[in-house]
């Protein structure tokens, strides 16, 4: 009986080491370099919209001038 | 400047998802980790491909029941950028599942043979090819009036496969996926973490209206095409 609550308690212990240890890349956050990511995936952002609005100005023009 | 106000708010959500979407703190999830995250772009293209077809299914009865050409042009963009946002809705999930579902005691050859068995997976590339065919289909017609008005009844029959295909059957089989036979994580509210449901609305109506707008421009440009063949 004492095995078995032994056994049970470790699986438990395990268990929950596993649920507060998970990885996260926190690393990054405290570094600060996750600005670098958020930086270029803004910069793809920006470009994209910036070819549609140019599009649409295009676009426009162009009804205009039928 | 005052009709393209949902042009601007598009944007500005999808800059906030973009920058809240890597910031938040989200849960701690063993199996996800940081890919979690994925959540703000790999769903967002499923909501925004399903809210695109119903507009392009709209836009067809719409069709049948006025004839006017302009609906039959708008149903066809419409689907055409929905299409898109499920083809990269269903490329992003190809790699989010390469990092998250692929059991290492096992060859990928291995793993890919059950992942290949997904019920979402199958149910959203029947969908798709369902889609595809439409446009397989309107394009083969040389004659305006009938391409707009085949095209328009098969469009309403690809909606109606959506149901079977991604809503009922994906939903009543058990999955890897998440959204299966234990409930909707992305709309019940007591499933994500309110942190997370912060930004994925956002994100959904941003990457929507993306969408909408490029449909929107494709559509002035095929009408400016026919113009100018019909002088």
């Amino acid at each position: 009986m004492k095995k078995l609550i032994t056994i049970f308690a470790l699986i438990l212990l395990t268990f929950f080491a596993k649920a507060q240890d998970v990885k996260m890349a926190d690393e990054m956050k405290e570094n600060g370099k996750i600005y670098v990511v958020i930086a270029v995936i803004l910069t793809i952002l920006a470009g994209l919209i910036l070819y549609l609005i140019r599009l649409d100005r295009k676009i426009s023009k162009l009804e205009k001038n039928k | 400047m005052r009709k393209s106000w949902w042009k601007i708010l598009g944007v500005l959500l999808l800059v906030y998802t973009f920058i809240a979407g890597l910031l938040i703190e989200v849960p701690r999830n063993p199996q996800l980790q940081e890919t979690i995250r994925n959540l703000f772009f790999h769903v967002c293209m499923w909501f925004g491909m399903m809210i695109l077809f119903i507009v392009s299914f709209v836009r067809a009865i719409m069709y049948l029941r006025t004839n006017k050409h302009i609906h039959d042009i708008a149903s066809r963009q419409y689907a055409g950028v929905g299409i898109l946002f499920g083809v990269l809705g269903y490329l992003t999930g190809a790699i989010w599942m390469s990092y998250t579902w692929i059991d290492s005691n096992k060859s990928i050859f291995n793993s890919f043979d059950t992942i290949a068995r997904e019920p979402k997976l199958i149910g959203a590339a029947i969908a798709l090819l369902v889609y595809a065919a439409y446009l397989v289909l309107r394009d083969s017609i040389q004659d305006i009036d009938k391409r707009a008005r085949i095209s328009a009844v098969y469009n309403i029959f690809a909606f109606a496969m959506l149901f079977p295909s991604i809503w009922i059957i994906p939903r009543l089989l058990d999955s890897l996926h998440p959204g299966g036979s234990e409930g909707n994580p992305a709309l019940d509210p007591g499933s994500a973490s309110p942190n997370m449901r912060l930004v994925f609305y956002p994100a959904i109506a941003g990457w929507t209206l993306i969408g909408v707008w490029i449909a929107t421009l494709k559509i002035r440009m095929k009408i400016l095409y026919e113009q100018k063949l019909s002088q």
